[in-house]
């Protein structure tokens, strides 16, 4: 469970997110705005990437500033070409157990388990900087799988993708036991969500079922002037 | 030789430990520059095809790992021309491509993430773990975003040429210089993301650690 507790986050004298409380306890979470309504910084609040300026998140209780849920909350980026920082599929797979403590065997062996449950196994020994637009969003999840976060925020994980990628990628969510807090514009991602999010202006618009979430959203952009 | 190019294999070179073929090239190459025969510069060549040959790498790794630096060895063939004489400059480029090869051998025939656990156990001989392993990051991190920087300035020249812009070095560095820097921030909270650890693991771009 995730707890926001009058949450502000100000960069210099610009406000990002103002006065924002909400409990995060459903297994797919959806969070929809506009370009620069703050999800993104929303979404890095929950596993530390971002501090508030003023009140609390917490992870299980724990809050992010005194203990890092980095371990508990896996973070999936925009852009994997920024993610993935190592020139093999099966190298950058393991980049973030090399200090978990497992030995040479136990790494390899869990990548291979996460390869193989996603049927990418051919990707092992490619190289990263080859792999297509689809190729490198999966093995960013595969990178935060391996860790076994019990909660993954992805931060629009569809955007970079055509129809068939992202497909592939929905269908991949739909595999995963974690809870999911998905940051996206993918309005039909959005609806299947178990609760959606709105954050407008730097605070929360709208929380709630999905389809009414999604339906309110759709109204409110064919409204305003352009 | 400053990508990543590995060829996967189980060949003696291959198999060799990563840190022997390091100190096996530093040999090579320090005893190779020292030579100015051509009968030395024959053998080293046929050792080195001899393992390319063993290792299976094909012709066109071994062609595109000399290529980026084809136009260094033009300009020292046209220094060494100037200076001497054009079976002096022949011999000088030449030394060099094997050089350039040999130091090809070894990122072809080794894995990333070996060398840089080699190299990051030898450096930890010398200095404190967490240095080691910072410049054993920033070693495998240059090999792996060469390409991406090279991918930023292949778009940031293509859109400078829809726009018109010709080549104006400006116009095509400024931009290429500030998405790198702005790639570098995201990559540096990824690794942190992807980093669980210590209190004092990897900072974030502002310098803070999150842990």
């Amino acid at each position: 469970m995730i707890q926001l507790e009058g949450v502000t986050v100000r960069k210099g004298d610009t406000l990002i997110l103002d006065a924002i409380s909400v409990t995060l306890t459903e297994r797919r979470i959806g969070i929809i705005g506009a370009n620069g309504s703050g999800k993104s910084t929303f979404a890095r609040l929950l596993n530390g990437l971002e501090r508030p300026t003023t009140g609390t998140v917490r992870v299980d209780g724990q809050p992010t500033d005194r203990k890092s849920p980095l371990g508990k909350v896996g973070f999936v980026f925009q852009n994997p070409d920024n993610q993935i920082v190592m020139p093999l599929v099966d190298e950058d797979l393991a980049f973030g157990l090399r200090k978990s403590g497992l030995s040479k065997f136990e790494i390899g062996a869990r990548v291979r388990s996460h390869l193989d449950r996603f049927g990418l196994t051919h990707l092992s020994e490619r190289r990263t900087h080859e792999l297509s637009g689809g190729e490198k969003q999966l093995v960013a999840l595969i990178g935060v799988l391996v860790m076994e976060p019990a909660i993954i925020v992805l931060d629009e994980p569809t955007t970079l993708l055509d129809l068939r990628n992202r497909r592939i990628l929905v269908s991949f969510l739909d595999r995963l036991d974690q809870t999911l807090i998905v940051v996206s514009h993918d309005l039909e991602l959005m609806a299947s969500m178990d609760r959606l999010i709105w954050i407008d202006e730097r605070r929360i618009r709208g929380d709630g079922d999905a389809g009414d979430i999604v339906r309110a959203y759709r109204e409110a952009i064919a409204t305003e002037p352009c | 030789m400053l990508t990543s190019d590995y060829v996967p294999g189980d060949s003696a070179v291959h198999r060799a430990r990563p840190l022997i073929k390091v100190g096996l090239l530093f040999v090579f190459c320090t005893w190779l520059f020292l030579q100015e025969g051509w009968l030395s510069l024959s053998v080293a060549g046929m050792a080195l095809a001899a393992l390319l040959a063993v290792a299976r790498i094909p012709p066109r790794m071994v062609f595109a790992a000399v290529r980026p630096a084809l136009w260094v060895l033009g300009l020292i063939f046209l220094a060494q021309l100037f200076l001497a004489d054009w079976r002096f400059a022949g011999f000088v480029v030449l030394r060099f491509a094997v050089m350039i090869l040999a130091a090809s051998l070894l990122t072809l025939t080794t894995r990333t993430s070996d060398l840089v656990e080699a190299i990051e156990g030898a450096l930890s001989q010398f200095l404190p773990q967490r240095s080691a392993e910072a410049i054993s990051l920033a070693l495998s991190l240059c090999l792996r975003f060469i390409p991406r920087v090279r991918d930023i300035f292949d778009e940031v020249k293509n859109a400078q040429r829809a726009r018109g812009l010709g080549t104006s070095w400006r116009a095509l560095v400024t931009p290429t210089i500030v998405r790198a820097l702005k790639s570098a921030d995201e990559i540096a909270r990824a690794i942190v993301a992807r980093s669980p650890g210590p209190a004092d693991g990897p900072a974030m771009p502002d310098g803070r650690h999150v842990r």
